[in-house]
């Protein structure tokens, strides 16, 4: 045999061993994307280069974070004296109706995958277990604040629509084109509230008025303002173009809890 | 007839370029991040309305902290992982003690080969204290983080605290970067690229 058939065999053998790890490599890949989907732990907006640091951290977080672990909370004293806003309250008919008559015909409603579709006023919230909470609100551009936050929980409220078992998110729609989505983790986490007060007062329209969430372990885009709607589903392809949020359609993280 | 040393590792090669592409995308997209609300801060808040520690004399530009924040993710994970493999065969293949750690750098190497005191402490800084700060402080701005280990922010000050450290830690990463990038075109760019590319360097006649 000579030396060049020698190589030749060599490298062949090198194609073969690559290519079998290639092979092998791209299978367990395969097998560990459909674990990581079934145990939930691939965000909506997975797609291109970015998807993969995306997912990282929701996958990394998920399994390292506790689902019930408790975001920062801080004395009354810490509550800040100004508390800015991004963005103005919506401009449509409907809202400036609902803001002009203190919101006393506003709905809430909750649909979907729920045994008993619902709708909730002012006034059923505020009979639900009333849940304070002083955290902090760290918006995606630097800036913070702390507030003390008043209402339900978002878990007390789903209680009562009764979610059924297959339901894997809670989408959210307000009185303008922004939309949201929450896992169930951090819909049924202890923090997550429908909150209706903002340091002892009710919020005000630039707050999110009459009701917004506070998801007080993701940044402040999540903590979504001008409830009307949500509903329950097992799968977000549905809505828009299925990365889960419209903050994600504009290029902005479905997780934000960074 | 020149001999060829050799200089650096195949995986000080590979990890160096992993480390050196993540690292720049780190600083764009962190600077985009940055005017977004170029603004710093002591404790756990801060806002427009309120005093800063650091007020940086440039614009407020937004519409940039999407991209920035999706490559500064992307950046961290290529590092946080290269860098993980960097310090598993540094440890294993001795290159921190026999390279870097000052006591016992003299003997394992030929003169010209050997990092001085000042290389020495520079990338001993940057692998050991710099890096892991920034790692921490970055995490310590994740409100989900910041739920399961509150101790890490608490420790570095509060989450606005966290972010001004973070700043001041990539601030002397670029100084660095610079005097790294400075000190390679003085030695010689051509042999020291040459080096960390394909490994050898062509060693000068004695």
């Amino acid at each position: 045999m000579s030396a060049g058939d020698s190589k030749r065999i060599l490298t062949t053998r090198r194609a073969l061993v690559a290519g079998g790890l290639a092979a092998a490599g791209a299978a367990a890949l395969g097998a560990a994307a459909r674990v990581a989907g079934r145990r939930g732990l691939i965000p909506p907006d997975y797609g291109g280069v970015y998807g993969v640091g995306e997912t990282l951290t929701y996958a990394a977080q998920r399994l390292l974070v506790r689902g019930a672990s408790l975001a920062r909370e801080f004395p009354p004293e810490a509550v800040s004296k100004v508390a800015p806003v991004n963005g103005d309250p919506p401009q449509s008919d409907e809202y400036l109706r609902l803001l002009e008559g203190g919101f006393v015909d506003w709905r809430l409603a909750v649909d979907g995958l729920v045994a008993r579709p619902s709708s909730f006023s002012l006034e059923d919230l505020r009979r639900l277990p009333v849940r304070s909470q002083i955290t902090a609100l760290a918006c995606e551009e630097g800036w913070s604040y702390i507030a003390e936050w008043t209402g339900a929980a978002l878990s007390d409220v789903l209680a009562v629509a009764g979610v059924l078992p297959q339901a894997r998110y809670v989408v959210f729609f307000p009185y303008d084109e922004w939309w949201d989505s929450l896992d169930m983790q951090d819909a049924l986490h202890p923090q997550t509230l429908v909150a209706y007060g903002m340091n002892k007062t009710p919020l005000s329209a630039e707050h999110g008025a009459p009701v917004r969430l506070r998801v007080p372990r993701q940044l402040g885009y999540k903590s979504f303002k001008y409830l009307a709607r949500m509903t329950l589903t097992d799968r977000l392809d549905r809505f828009g173009t299925g990365q889960g949020s419209a903050a994600a359609e504009s290029g902005y993280s479905w997780y934000a809890g960074i | 007839m020149a001999r060829m040393a050799s200089r650096h590792s195949a995986t000080v090669r590979i990890t160096h370029w992993l480390i050196a592409a993540s690292a720049l995308g780190l600083f764009v997209s962190g600077g985009a991040i940055l005017v977004a609300h170029p603004r710093l801060y002591w404790g756990e808040t801060g806002t427009l309305g309120v005093p800063a520690l650091l007020d940086l004399p440039i614009p407020f530009v937004y519409g940039h902290s999407g991209w920035g924040r999706h490559l500064h993710f992307l950046c961290a994970w290529v590092l946080v992982t290269t860098g993980a493999v960097y310090f598993a065969a540094g440890v294993a293949s001795r290159h921190f003690v026999d390279d870097l750690l000052p006591a016992k750098a003299a003997g394992a190497r030929p003169p010209l080969e050997r990092y001085n005191a000042a290389q020495r402490i520079a990338y001993l800084g940057v692998i050991f204290v710099l890096l892991p700060l920034m790692a921490a402080t970055g995490l310590a701005m994740s409100p989900a983080i910041g739920s399961a280990w509150p101790a890490l922010v608490e420790t570095l000050g509060g989450h606005q605290s966290a972010r001004t450290i973070h700043f001041a830690g990539a601030s002397l990463l670029f100084f660095f970067l610079a005097g790294h990038v400075g000190m390679l075109v003085a030695s010689g760019f051509g042999p020291r690229m040459r080096a960390m590319v394909i490994g050898r360097h062509e060693r000068q006649a004695r």
